[in-house]
């Protein structure tokens, strides 16, 4: 049979972690087809279909589906489990919130948050806080899983593969959508991103911060920041990295006044190279950091700025 | 309005935990447990709807050991009403623990199920969703704020982009996020008088649910360690690792 990938989007764009996911789900050795679902997504579903190794697009388009309502996700991955031995989708929130609800009615075990693919049935997944790796092997006729989509590279371009489309008319969302509040910013996907700037609670306000994101901006990279920031009101919800928040796995993470609190550790051990900026020798980052500049951050980094800058790095 | 709080007993967040050295698990014995820390927010929750007069009863269900019976009370003693312990010696998937809470639920008849987003010992976020498709029931995951309206809830959740904010007609599910709310510490009369609340322990075997494991766990393995690097000298040097990093990025 095949494999199903729910193709990961904010309605406008397609997430670029999809092609991880269905790099990931090729692992499974089915052929992958990709399913878009929502409203007004003509241009997800030609950006799925330029994905390497995706058989098939399906499209289902509906006013229900429009605001990622996990009922309605349930109800029309419910109507096409027949046809597949596999269900994947992404471990980002759409997923998160579809996913156990599918597989419950299904009745299997879903397995989520996979950062390794062993073979069909299987995998590895983190389990306290990245702190030890389970590998599980499923039996179940049907698997149901969610991908850590910053383990994987991303699959490469290809295709078109065919789009159809597919009746969505009768799923409906049980709760009413009242409104969305989104962050606006114009930097890469923090999840995705190859260079990931992070700030801790010693930026010590919303106003510091203008200074990780401006070194962030420099360099092309996604701004992140840890739980105790986030509570403090210093950046949004959707910047925090760690066990709670995003996972990322940058080729580059600065981590800049963060000491390195368990759950932001689990975040970021993907990272293949990590940069601490931080006045304590003897922070938990520092000491797994490539390299660690000790010293105030509000010297050290508009400073950096403008030596980067000197050296030809702008935005 | 009747609540029912789902909580688990879990090694306490703050314990770094150890992989056993035959690779079968993560040390559990003699190891400091305590409530999940998402399921005292899904409690503070409650307790905080009843303060306001939107709910007049809460229970609370754990799923575990007899030990369990410490964090039910630590939700007694933060202003829940009742507790019902299901018996279980094993660990159970969360698959098993959503049709025992499906059964608790046929019982209790609650109007709103409050639950932890996910456990940190097994990391999942599983059992709210699980539960709400097996009631098909409406589900507001990932909730940073509850307001009661009248046969429905508002819940904003925390979502990849910020924040996004339904209307969930009740009976419903709300999973908790951190930033709910700050729980509190329950003050010692409280935690004397929780000894004085109803607190039934059942065997799972009441249920007559299939609670076999679907899944098998070959190994837990530790993490890969990370060596620690080197120190840069100035800001200079600095700069021209990064550089050197971003120019070998673009050449990628």
């Amino acid at each position: 049979m095949a494999t199903l990938v729910l193709a990961d989007h904010d309605l406008g764009q397609l997430s670029p972690a999809t092609a991880r996911i269905v790099a990931a789900a090729a692992q499974l050795g089915a052929p992958v087809d990709v399913l878009v679902a929502g409203a007004g997504v003509d241009a997800v579903a030609s950006g799925a279909a330029a994905i390497e190794g995706v058989a098939k697009v399906r499209v289902a388009q509906s006013p229900a589906l429009a605001t990622l309502s996990p009922e309605a996700l349930t109800t029309l991955l419910l109507t096409l489990a027949p046809q597949y031995d596999a269900i994947v989708a992404g471990s980002a929130a759409v997923g998160r919130d579809a996913i156990p609800r599918l597989a419950a009615k299904l009745d299997l075990m879903p397995v989520t948050d996979i950062v390794a693919v062993h073979g069909p049935g299987r995998f590895d997944r983190p389990i306290y806080a990245g702190n030890a790796i389970e590998t599980v092997a499923s039996s179940q006729a049907k698997n149901v899983l969610t991908i850590r989509a910053a383990a994987f590279r991303p699959a490469g371009q290809g295709g078109p593969a065919p789009i159809e489309a597919i009746d969505a008319s009768d799923v409906s969302a049980l709760a009413r959508f009242v409104a969305a509040h989104r962050t606006e910013s114009d930097v890469p996907d923090l999840a995705t991103a190859q260079i990931v700037v992070g700030g801790g609670v010693s930026v010590g306000s919303a106003e510091g911060f203008k200074l990780i994101e401006k070194l962030a901006h420099q360099l092309g990279a996604a701004v992140g920041a840890t739980r105790a920031a986030v509570d403090a009101g210093y950046a949004p919800n959707d910047w925090q990295v760690g066990q709670t928040g995003k996972i990322i796995a940058p080729d580059l993470y600065i981590a800049i006044g963060i000491s390195g609190a368990l759950q932001h550790l689990a975040g970021i051990q993907g990272a293949k190279k990590i940069i601490a900026i931080n006045t304590d020798p003897e922070a938990p980052l520092v000491k797994i950091a490539d390299v660690a500049l000790i010293g105030d951050l509000f010297t050290i980094v508009p400073a950096l700025i403008a030596d980067l800058e000197k050296q030809g790095i702008r935005p | 309005m009747k609540i029912l709080v789902a909580v688990k007993r879990v090694v306490d967040h703050n314990v770094r935990i150890r992989v056993r050295p035959d690779l079968s698990g993560v040390e559990t014995e003699n190891v400091r447990m305590s409530m999940n820390p998402f399921d005292k927010h899904a409690v503070e929750a409650a307790v905080q709807l009843a303060e306001a007069g939107k709910a007049d009863e809460i229970v609370i269900v754990s799923i575990g050991p007899k030990q369990a019976n410490d964090v039910i009370l630590t939700a007694l003693a933060m202003g829940a009403h009742r507790g019902i312990l299901v018996e279980s010696a094993e660990k159970l998937e969360t698959l098993a623990i959503a049709k025992l809470l499906k059964a608790v639920t046929d019982e209790e008849k609650p109007d709103l199920i409050l639950l932890g987003k996910q456990a940190v010992d097994d990391d999942s976020n599983h059992v709210g969703q699980m539960l709400a498709g097996l009631l098909d029931w409406p589900q507001a995951t990932f909730a940073s704020e509850i307001k009661a309206g009248d046969g429905a809830l508002e819940v904003t959740r925390e979502v990849d982009f910020g924040r996004a904010t339904v209307s969930v007609p009740l009976p419903a599910i709300v999973t908790a996020d951190l930033r709910l709310n700050t729980p509190r510490n329950a003050a010692l009369p409280m935690v004397m008088k929780a000894r004085q609340k109803p607190l039934a322990v059942r065997p799972l075997a009441d249920f007559g649910v299939d609670v076999a494991p679907r899944l098998a766990i070959e190994k837990v393995s530790p993490p890969a360690e990370r060596p620690g690097g080197r120190k840069a000298g100035d800001v200079g040097e600095l700069a021209g690792i990064i550089a050197a990093e971003i120019k070998e990025l673009e050449a990628l």
